[in-house]
């Protein structure tokens, strides 16, 4: 089997699977679609990984060329083809892997649903689409995987398709997007006028030629070309990675069932913009405008989208503001030059960001569709597989030594400290003070759910719910008095285990291969002379193990801890403190501030959105019925009726009347046309 | 005036229509035999008969022109391709035909002999190269005709129609005639080609000409059912059997088209710029009423005489642009026109039972519920009228109007789509009819399996030929090069 067909069998087996679950899914048994899809994304996963053992192990060359050309249109091929790289090969594995796991563990989560097909279907589809997202050499394909990665997790959100949160979620998420790939779509066309060409590798290679070109957007205002470009394309990255301020669909993305919200709202979906960015490296090192407004818009989205996390009590809503922060970070570190410290957090984060969604999604399962972390409590007891890999995700995301967390984010905040940008020291800041936050949100949480007392036995469950995270038809939900929670099956717990052990392991034995050795070389750039971030950090790098040590005398490992620390006072010793610090910001309006999420919906939805829609509805009465409708549709068609009734109205039936239109008729030919003659002679 | 020899005659040139009489009159006497319980036998010799027809017009097929009888006769590729089309045309209409003339006392021998007759004055039309034999095969035609719209003659309604048929045709004839009479007198020949020699030759003289022109497109208009000399057809559709109507309003039209060729395009060229201003009239007046009276019709057999006069209109614009592309596009449109208007009127027959027509648009109500691939064989048909894409009477229209507008007559075709869009409106409510009203009648369909079997291939074809209109449209503009002037 030559290297190209194991390219091709990669994305092609997961929508195989998608097809035979979604087309034939009426027609087949559970089993056999979850069998069917669960086999393909299995196929695509070892294919992955043996594509990353050849590059990484045996020095395979990379791979970069075109599969099926679509169409060429003036000397522009718009081809399907192939970029497989260490980049690529990394992201492979590590989307089909999560995916995998997914996949096993929606066996348990959706026993039940109505659509556990459908389910697998899209599941498998969204792999298909995120492989040939990865895995594209032009830009063409690129957007294509981004749209239908896009369109999957639409389907997704409104998966419970009769909740009316979950369609207002995904109509959200359908049209923030729109937002942000409207941006990308004209970067793309940016790149495409200038440049000629919609392939990577041409692309690059014209890249510092162009460095001094300019565009005109409009006349009087010259901006570089590079800089434009860049930043049209990250506006794509900030709709689909959710960055501040496209990032208002995640959260409520957590409408959709929560394997995916693991898969795609935390793994691997919201992860393409950061891939997308270190991919487009050659382009972005060009212009530090760019990089310094992507270091800016990842250090906001990083501060303060985990204040967020602190006020939830949805447990998927913590994990979906957490994993905005852990976003904001990668971005940081994109800004800082620091591409493959992002694509290293990236990986990380797919592991242990995955590992406590899916933990979150098995207490839910315990606590019979309770979301609310309030009425937990104590499950350690019940659960105690779903506690240690939760302890074990809390603790990777904290950036505890020897974790993988702390191995990439550490290094993020070393490369922002090294970073020359004129917003580095704003970023430096975020993403310090990210992590105490990040901490204690987390350890709130932990502490909330597995330990403490068992408030669901005395509580009143239902004056806590908030409005739009239930549904009162689809689920009968929360534990009664006497009930206890259960441990989830093994289809649960076992991919629970699987991803724990990257989530500890991996940050060990990849940080030196990824970041300093030459696993990327030739695939990311670096300006070595405008930012050394990286040269820098690889200065004063001395080994894993080193580099865990030295963070006891760094304040980032202090703050982290004193996050734990001050989530367990908090929350286990002294619950009066949060009680009475809650009373204070209330008081000075931080709680609402916090509780409306900046106000950011109330200003798309009741400004933007009432805008277009009052502005639609002006078009639709004036223009539309009253134009339209009124004057040229029905206008025409009654003007038309009438002549047709008159017209009708000669068919008299009579024959002389007949003969008579005959003669006349003849008798007009024939004066006009002879008179003409007459006339020129 | 040469003398006339067995050779000269060369009257292996005619064999298709020679063979098609000695079949008429064979069924003929056959029939005189024959009970009514045994009638069948004449339909399939009738059957057989055309479908030999046929194979001799194919196994003649020759790029060449072949004169006979003494010039007067030509088998050339228009003359050849048209035939093969008015023989298909017919045989369709028998197909679908044969259950409804059954259950209405029409199946006997008058049907096949005068179709058969019919279709010899159709094929006479397109290969006769002499005003007379034009003339001959013309009124072979109509006479068929009249007789055959009143076959249903305990029907006050079809004797009507033939009566009006019968008395407007002989007027438009006697116009016809009379504008031959004038050019035979400023040119002194019948010949087509003699014809044609001397205009080029500049020894014609111009008013005689153009008012002989006159009556010809006066007399040509009626035949096409081109307004103002369409009176007759809304009248003469209804009240015919719709298999009579079927006929009219299918091969006629091949016929009509090639008749008009020999007459405008060959022997009168050189006085194009008369006659087509004049055609121009024709056309959009056809466009303008045909389209928009059929808007305001309840029975569909009207509908469709309205909707074909608009089709007339489309194919005179064709005409009337008179360049290689302009008389391909309106060759493409006669043809594929007369395969949709078989089927549409065969779909008519179809739901039709004794005592029951089937004629009226509400009859087609919810047919979808009764019998969905037939309400979807009617949606093609509708939506090949209409000219939406993919079906073929879209790339009808589409080559009429890149003729158009290669000759710059971009208002012209302006006024072709407006129309259309009317036009799309009274074939769509039949499809809205179709698919989203409930049925009132209910009940089954009694067609034979021939006639379905058939019609889903007519339907299917319109589809497929849709798709690649491209061999269809290249082999009639090859036809049209090598008979326009064949240079004999």
């Amino acid at each position: 089997m030559d290297m190209k067909t194991i390219y091709l069998l990669i994305p092609l087996a997961p929508l195989f699977g998608a097809l035979v679950a979604g087309l034939f899914g009426w027609a087949i048994s559970r089993r056999a679609a979850h069998c069917v899809t669960i086999a393909g994304v299995a196929v695509s996963f070892l294919l992955s990984a043996f594509v990353l053992k050849g590059i990484v192990l045996d020095g395979v060359e990379p791979f970069n060329g075109t599969v099926y050309t679509w169409l060429t249109v003036n000397g522009i091929e718009f081809n399907v083809g192939f970029l497989v790289d260490s980049l690529t090969a990394m992201m492979m594995c590590v989307v089909t892997f999560v995916s995998l796991m997914v996949h096993i563990y929606t066996i348990g989560y959706m026993e039940e649903d109505p659509g556990y097909n459908r389910f697998f279907s899209y599941i498998s589809l969204f792999t298909f689409s995120m492989l040939m997202l990865v895995m594209a050499n032009n830009f063409v394909q690129l957007f294509f995987g981004w749209e239908a990665v896009g369109l999957v997790s639409y389907l997704l959100i409104g998966f419970w398709f009769k909740r009316p949160t979950a369609t207002f979620a995904n109509l959200k998420a359908f049209l923030v997007n729109r937002v942000g790939d409207f941006g990308f779509l004209l970067g793309i066309g940016l790149v495409l006028a200038y440049f000629g060409t919609l392939d990577y590798a041409a692309v690059f290679a014209q890249a510092p030629a162009l460095k001094d070109a300019t565009v005109t957007l409009f006349p009087g205002a010259t901006w570089s070309l590079l800089t434009v470009t860049c930043i049209l394309l990250f506006i794509g990255a900030m709709g689909k990675s959710a960055q501040f301020p496209l990032h208002v669909w995640l959260p409520d993305s957590m409408e959709g069932p929560t394997p995916i919200s693991a898969l795609i709202h935390a793994a691997t979906m919201v992860t393409a913009g950061i891939f997308m960015v270190s991919r487009m490296s050659p382009l972005f090192e060009l212009s530090d405008t760019a990089l310094n407004f992507v270091l800016v818009i990842g250090a906001i989205t990083a501060l303060f989208m985990g204040f967020l996390g602190i006020i939830q009590n949805d447990i998927k809503r913590v994990v979906a503001y957490s994993t905005l922060s852990q976003l904001g970070y990668m971005t940081v570190a994109l800004g800082a030059s620091a591409y493959s410290v992002a694509v290293f957090h990236l990986m990380t984060h797919a592991f242990f960001k995955a590992l406590l969604f899916l933990g979150a999604g098995s207490v839910i399962m315990g606590m019979h569709h309770d979301q609310d972390i309030r009425n937990m409590g104590g499950l350690r007891k019940y659960m105690p597989i779903t506690w240690i890999t939760s302890l074990v995700g809390s603790l990777a995301l904290i950036g505890t030594p020897f974790f993988s967390g702390f191995y990439s984010k550490d290094s993020i905040i070393e490369a922002v400290a090294e970073s020359h940008l004129p917003g580095a020291s704003f970023a430096y800041f975020a993403v310090v003070a990210g992590v105490f936050i990040t901490a204690f949100y987390s350890f709130r949480m932990y502490f909330l759910v597995f330990h403490g007392k068992e408030r669901w036995m005395a509580k009143d469950h239902h004056a806590h719910h908030e409005a739009d995270a239930h549904d009162e038809d689809e689920h009968h939900h929360g534990l009664g008095p006497n009930d206890k929670p259960h441990e989830s099956p093994w289809v649960v717990t076992l991919p629970l285990v699987l991803l724990a052990i990257p989530s500890v392991l991996i940050g060990y034995f990849a940080i030196e291969p990824m970041l300093y050795g030459k696993f990327f070389e030739g695939v990311i750039f670096f300006n070595h002379e405008a930012h050394p971030a990286m040269e820098m950090l690889k200065e004063e790098f001395h080994g894993p193990v080193a580099m865990a040590l030295h963070s006891l005398q760094t304040p980032v490992l202090w703050l982290a801890i004193g996050g734990v620390v001050a989530s367990y006072v908090f929350y286990m010793v002294a619950p009066a403190i949060p009680a009475a610090i809650d009373r204070f910001f209330t008081a000075i309006g931080v709680r609402k501030l916090l509780e409306e999420k900046y106000y950011m919906d109330h200003l798309y939805i009741d400004g933007f959105a009432r805008f277009g829609r009052v502005l639609g509805t002006v078009f639709w009465k004036v223009g539309d019925v009253l134009m339209i409708d009124g004057l040229m549709v029905n206008g025409t068609a009654k003007v038309v009726g009438f002549f047709s009734k008159v017209t009708r109205r000669l068919q008299t039936g009579y024959i002389y009347h007949y003969a008579f239109a005959m003669i006349l008729g003849a008798l007009v030919l024939m004066t006009w046309w002879l008179g003409g003659v007459l006339v020129s002679q | 005036m040469n003398i006339m020899t067995w050779s000269s005659l060369n009257a292996g040139v005619a064999t298709p229509e020679i063979f098609l009489l000695c079949a008429t009159c064979a069924i003929l006497l056959i029939d005189v035999f024959l009970s009514d319980a045994k009638r069948h036998i004449s339909y399939v010799l009738t059957l057989a008969a055309l479908v030999a027809t046929g194979c001799l017009l194919v196994a003649g097929y020759s790029l060449q022109p072949q004169l006979a009888f003494n010039g007067m006769f030509i088998a050339d590729p228009l003359a050849s391709l048209s035939k093969l089309g008015m023989v298909v045309g017919v045989i369709l209409m028998l197909v679908y035909g044969r259950g409804y003339a059954a259950v209405r006392g029409l199946f006997r021998g008058e049907l096949f002999t005068l179709t058969l007759c019919a279709l010899l004055g159709m094929m006479v039309m397109a290969s006769a190269v002499n005003f007379v034999v034009l003339y001959v095969g013309l009124e072979l035609l109509s006479l068929s005709l009249y007789a055959l719209v009143a076959l249903q003659r305990t029907s006050s309604r079809s004797t009507e129609a033939a009566m009006k048929y019968f008395i407007l045709g002989a007027l438009a004839s006697g116009l016809l005639l009379y504008g031959m009479s004038m050019v035979y007198g400023a040119t002194q020949s019948l010949d087509v080609f003699v014809i044609a020699q001397k205009i080029a030759h500049d020894e014609a003289n111009r008013l005689l000409t153009v008012f002989g022109i006159v009556f010809i497109v006066t007399g040509l208009g009626f035949k096409l059912g081109a307004v103002p000399f369409h009176m007759w057809a809304p009248d003469v559709y209804d009240g015919a059997p719709t298999l009579v109507s079927q006929l009219i309003g299918s091969a006629p039209k091949v016929a009509a088209f090639a008749f008009i060729m020999r007459i405008l395009a060959q022997a009168l060229e050189g006085f194009a710029f008369d006659w087509r201003s004049m055609l121009m009239v024709l056309a959009v007046l056809s466009l303008v009423i045909g389209n928009v009276t059929a808007i305001a019709q309840v029975n569909i057999k009207r509908m469709f005489a309205y909707s074909t006069i608009s089709h007339m209109g489309f194919l005179l614009l064709g005409i009337m642009a008179a360049t290689p592309g302009g008389y391909a596009a309106a060759f493409f449109y006669a043809m594929t026109y007369m395969l949709t208007a078989a089927a549409g009127f065969g779909l008519i027959m179809l739901l039709s039972r004794e005592g029951f027509e089937a004629d009226q648009i509400a009859d087609f109500r919810g047919l979808n519920k009764r019998s969905p691939w037939f309400a979807a064989m009617m949606l093609i048909v509708m939506f090949s009228m209409a000219g939406i894409p993919v079906f073929i009477g879209f790339f009808a229209k589409l080559a009429i109007i890149q003729a158009l507008v290669g000759l710059g007559l971009v208002w012209l075709a302006v006024i072709a789509v407006l129309m259309s869009v009317i036009g799309a409106f009274y074939y769509l409510r039949v499809v809205k009819v179709m698919y989203f009203e409930d049925p009132t009648d209910t009940a089954p369909i009694a067609a034979g399996a021939d006639a379905k079997l058939v019609l889903s291939v007519n339907c299917l074809l319109l589809l497929v030929l849709g798709m690649a209109p491209d061999r269809l449209l290249t082999a009639l503009t090859t036809a049209l090069q090598f008979s326009l002037h064949p240079g004999l």
